[in-house]
C-alpha cells in the first residue's frame, strides 16, 4: 500500500519537476584546465563509466593531453585492450548489456556535448531509491532511467521527498519533491559533489578534446587580426584622404 | 599578322610578363573594367561591405569544404564517427570544421544584412532588376546548399531536419509522395539520401553558386553600383574626366576599404570558431552530437536558424483537408515573392532616406516581423502559452501560434500591398549630387 502511494505521489510530483524546460539543474563545478580532476575524472570513468558505456571515437592515447605519460595511461587507466591507439570499448557485450537493462547502455564520447555538463553533474547527484522500477533506482534529471545508481556505494542511498502543501490563495496543493541522504554512503555529501564534479569534467573534456587548444590559438589569431585591422585602417585612411 | 597591343608599362620588372599575357589575354582590360576604372559612389556606408564579405565566406566555404571533403565519408554507417574523426584525429581538423559550420550561419548573416541594404535603399529597381534576380536565386541556391550540407554530418538534427523538410514536397498534391522518393531515393532519409546529398552539397550547388556569383557581379558592373541616396552616379559626368562626379575607382579606394572590413569581419568569425563555435547551440546544436537513429525521434525539432523564419510560418498556416500543403506553399510564396519586388515598388525615389512614412512604417513592421518569426521558429508553439479559450473557427489555441499568424500576414503584406503604399507616399525630394 505504502509503495502504490509512493507512486501515485511521485507521478503527481514529477511532471511539477519537469515543468518548463525540464528540470533544475545544478552548475557544474569543473575546471577545463584542472589537470589533476580531469586525471581524476579519467580514473572513475574507466574505472566505472567503462564497465558497460564505451566511448568509441576517444583513444587511450589522447589522454597525454591530461599531462600522463603513456606508461601511466597503459598501467593505471586501461582494462580492456593493450594498444594504446584503441579507442575505448566497454568491458560489457552490448547483447548482455541489452538483455540486462533493456537498452543498449549509450555511447559517453559526445555526452558532455549532446548534454550539457550541467546536466550530467545533477543526474549523476539525482539518483534515488525507487522499488517501483526494474532496477530499484529512479532518477529525478532522467525519469525512469534505466540506469542503476552506479556510485551508489559511494552517494549512499536518497529518497526523493515529496511535500504538499496547499496554497493559501488558491486553495490548490502543490507537491514539492526534494532528494534527502536516507542512507550515507562511503563519502561525503560534499565529497561525492567533488567526485562526480571530476568526472563530469573529463567527460567535458572528451566531448571536445580539442577544446583547450582551440582557446590558446584564439588568443594568438585575435591577436594577429587586431593587428591586421589597424594596418588596413590605416591604409584606408590614407588613401581616401583626398575623397571627401 | 595583327598588330599588338602597346606594351605595359608601370609595373617594373613584371613588365615583360604582363605585356606578354595582356597581347594573349585581356589583362590590363578586365582589371581596367572591374576595378581600377569601375567607378562606385563615394558614399557607401556600413551596409555596402556585405557583398564582398559575402563573397568571402563563399571561398572560406569552398576552401574548408574541400579539407574537410578530404577526410569526410559520405556513408550512413561511418559519416557521423568521420566527422568526429576531423574533430580528434585529424590535425587542425577542429579548426577546418568549426570554420566550415560557422561559415555556414555567418554567410546567411552576410546574405540577409545585404537583402536587407538592398531593400532599404532601392538597390533592385530599374536598371538592376535582373541583378536583383540573379542575387535572389543566390539566396536560393545558399538555401539549397546549407540543406544539403546540414544532412552531412548524420546527426539527430541532420537527420529528422531532413525529414521533416523533405517531408514538405510530399505534401504538393498528387506528385507529392513520388516526389519525395525520388528526393531521397528511398522511403526514409537513408544511405542513399545521404549520398546524393553529399554530391549536391560538393559539386552541384557550388558551381551554381559559382556562376550565379559571376552573373551577379557582372550584372552589377553592367549597370553600376547604387548607393545609400538612391540616384545615379552616371547621370552626372564631369564632361572634362568623362567619370562620374561621384564617382571613385573601385581600385584602390573600396579595395582598401573593404580590406577594413574584411578584418573587423574576420575578428567576429575567428572569436566564434575559437571561443563559442556552438553559439550557444544556435551554430551547432546539441542534438546532433547523437548519431542519427531513424527510430528516435527527438521531441523538438527545429530548423538551423536561418530557416526559421519561414519554418515558424509552415507551422503557423492551419492545415486544409489534413494536408499541410497550404502552409508549405506560404513557405514557398513567401521566399519567391523577393523576385518581384522590382516590379511592386512604385516609390519615386529608391532610398529610405527619402521615402515616406507609409513605406518606413511597412518597412519596419516587415523587419519586426521576420525577427519575431525567426525567434518562434527556433521555440516550441507551447513557447508563450495558451490563450485561456480556445480561438474559434481555425482553432488552435498558443499565443506563439496566433502571433506568428498575425506576423506572415504582416509579411505578405510588405510586398503585396508596396505597390499602393509606394504609389503616393510623402516622399522628400531627392538631392542631385550624394551626401555622405
Amino acid at each position: 500500500m505504502r509503495n502504490v502511494l509512493a507512486i501515485v505521489l511521485t507521478a503527481l510530483a514529477l511532471p511539477a519537476l519537469a515543468q518548463e524546460g525540464g528540470p533544475q539543474l545544478e552548475r557544474a563545478p569543473i575546471d577545463p584546465h584542472d589537470k589533476i580532476s580531469l586525471q581524476r575524472g579519467a580514473q572513475i570513468f574507466v574505472n566505472h563509466c567503462l564497465n558497460c558505456h564505451s566511448a568509441s571515437l576517444m583513444r587511450y592515447a589522447r589522454l597525454e593531453d591530461l599531462g600522463l605519460t603513456e606508461a601511466q595511461i597503459r598501467d593505471n587507466l586501461m582494462f580492456t585492450t593493450d594498444k594504446v591507439g584503441d579507442t575505448m570499448t566497454a568491458a560489457m557485450d552490448p547483447k548482455i548489456a541489452k538483455a540486462a537493462f533493456g537498452v543498449v547502455p549509450p555511447d559517453l564520447s559526445l555526452i558532455g556535448r549532446s548534454r550539457s555538463p550541467d546536466w550530467l553533474y545533477s543526474y549523476l547527484r539525482g539518483f534515488y531509491a525507487d522499488p517501483a522500477t526494474k532496477t530499484g533506482w529512479n532518477n529525478t534529471v532522467f525519469p525512469n532511467v534505466s540506469m542503476p545508481h552506479v556510485l551508489s556505494e559511494y552517494q549512499g542511498v536518497q529518497a526523493l521527498e515529496i511535500r504538499k502543501r496547499v496554497d493559501e490563495d488558491t486553495g490548490d496543493t502543490k507537491a514539492t519533491a526534494r532528494l534527502a541522504l536516507a542512507r550515507p554512503g562511503s563519502m561525503k555529501p560534499v565529497e561525492y559533489d567533488h567526485y562526480v564534479a571530476d568526472l563530469v569534467n573529463y567527460l567535458a573534456y572528451m566531448g571536445e578534446p580539442a577544446r583547450t587548444s582551440r582557446t590558446h590559438w584564439g588568443i594568438l589569431v585575435l591577436f594577429f587580426l587586431a593587428g591586421f585591422y589597424v594596418l588596413t585602417a590605416l591604409l584606408k585612411k590614407e588613401y581616401w584622404k583626398d575623397v571627401r | 599578322m595583327a598588330t599588338q597591343k602597346a606594351p605595359v608599362t608601370g609595373l617594373g620588372p613584371l613588365n615583360g610578363v604582363v605585356t606578354w599575357i595582356d597581347q594573349r589575354f585581356p589583362l590590363v582590360a578586365l582589371w581596367k573594367e572591374h576595378a581600377s576604372e569601375y567607378y562606385a559612389p563615394k558614399n557607401f556606408n556600413f551596409w555596402y561591405y556585405f557583398g564582398s564579405l559575402a563573397a568571402l565566406v563563399l571561398v572560406i566555404q569552398i576552401v574548408s569544404g574541400i579539407f574537410l571533403t578530404m577526410n569526410y565519408k559520405p556513408d550512413a554507417a561511418s559519416a557521423f564517427a568521420s566527422v568526429e574523426y576531423i574533430m580528434r584525429d585529424v590535425p587542425g581538423g577542429w579548426f577546418i570544421r568549426y570554420v566550415h559550420s560557422t561559415g555556414a550561419s555567418m554567410f546567411f548573416i552576410c546574405v540577409y544584412l545585404h537583402m536587407v541594404r538592398g531593400l532599404m535603399y532601392g538597390s533592385y529597381r530599374r536598371p538592376r532588376e535582373l541583378l536583383w534576380i540573379f542575387g535572389v536565386m543566390i539566396y536560393l541556391a545558399l538555401m539549397g546548399e546549407a540543406f544539403f550540407g546540414y544532412l552531412l554530418p548524420w546527426g539527430q538534427m541532420s537527420y529528422w531536419g531532413a525529414q521533416v523538410i523533405i517531408n514538405l514536397f510530399g505534401t504538393i498534391p498528387f506528385i507529392g509522395e513520388p516526389l519525395a522518393i525520388w528526393i531521397r531515393g528511398d522511403y526514409n532519409v537513408s544511405d542513399a539520401t545521404l549520398n546524393r546529398f553529399f554530391a549536391l552539397h560538393v559539386i552541384a550547388l557550388p558551381l551554381v553558386l559559382l556562376g550565379l556569383v559571376a552573373a551577379h557581379v557582372m550584372a552589377l558592373h553592367e549597370v553600376g553600383s547604387s548607393n545609400p541616396d538612391g540616384i545615379e552616379i552616371k547621370d552626372d559626368i564631369d564632361p572634362a574626366s568623362g567619370r562620374p562626379r561621384d564617382g571613385i575607382p573601385f581600385h584602390p579606394y573600396y579595395t582598401v576599404k573593404d580590406m577594413v572590413g574584411v578584418a573587423v569581419f574576420l575578428i567576429v568569425f575567428a572569436a566564434i570558431v575559437f571561443f563559442t563555435p556552438e553559439m550557444g547551440g544556435y551554430f551547432l546544436e546539441a542534438n546532433n552530437f547523437i548519431p542519427a537513429d531513424p527510430l528516435k525521434t527527438p521531441q523538438h525539432i527545429a530548423p538551423v536558424w536561418y530557416f526559421t523564419p519561414y519554418y515558424a510560418m509552415l507551422r503557423a498556416i492551419p492545415p486544409l483537408f489534413n494536408s499541410q500543403f497550404p502552409g508549405v506553399a506560404v513557405m514557398g510564396a513567401a521566399v519567391m515573392v523577393f523576385f518581384v519586388v522590382p516590379w511592386l515598388d512604385r516609390g519615386r525615389v529608391k532610398s529610405i532616406r527619402y521615402r515616406g512614412t507609409k513605406y518606413k512604417t511597412w518597412f519596419t513592421l516587415f523587419v519586426i516581423a521576420f525577427l519575431i518569426l525567426g525567434y518562434l521558429g527556433v521555440e516550441p508553439t507551447t513557447v508563450w502559452g495558451e490563450f485561456s479559450k480556445g480561438v474559434p473557427v481555425v482553432g488552435g489555441d498558443y499565443i506563439a501560434l496566433w502571433v506568428a499568424r498575425v506576423l506572415t500576414v504582416v509579411y505578405f503584406g510588405f510586398f503585396v500591398l508596396m505597390p499602393w503604399y509606394t504609389a503616393n507616399d510623402n516622399e522628400k525630394p531627392q538631392p542631385k549630387r550624394v551626401v555622405w
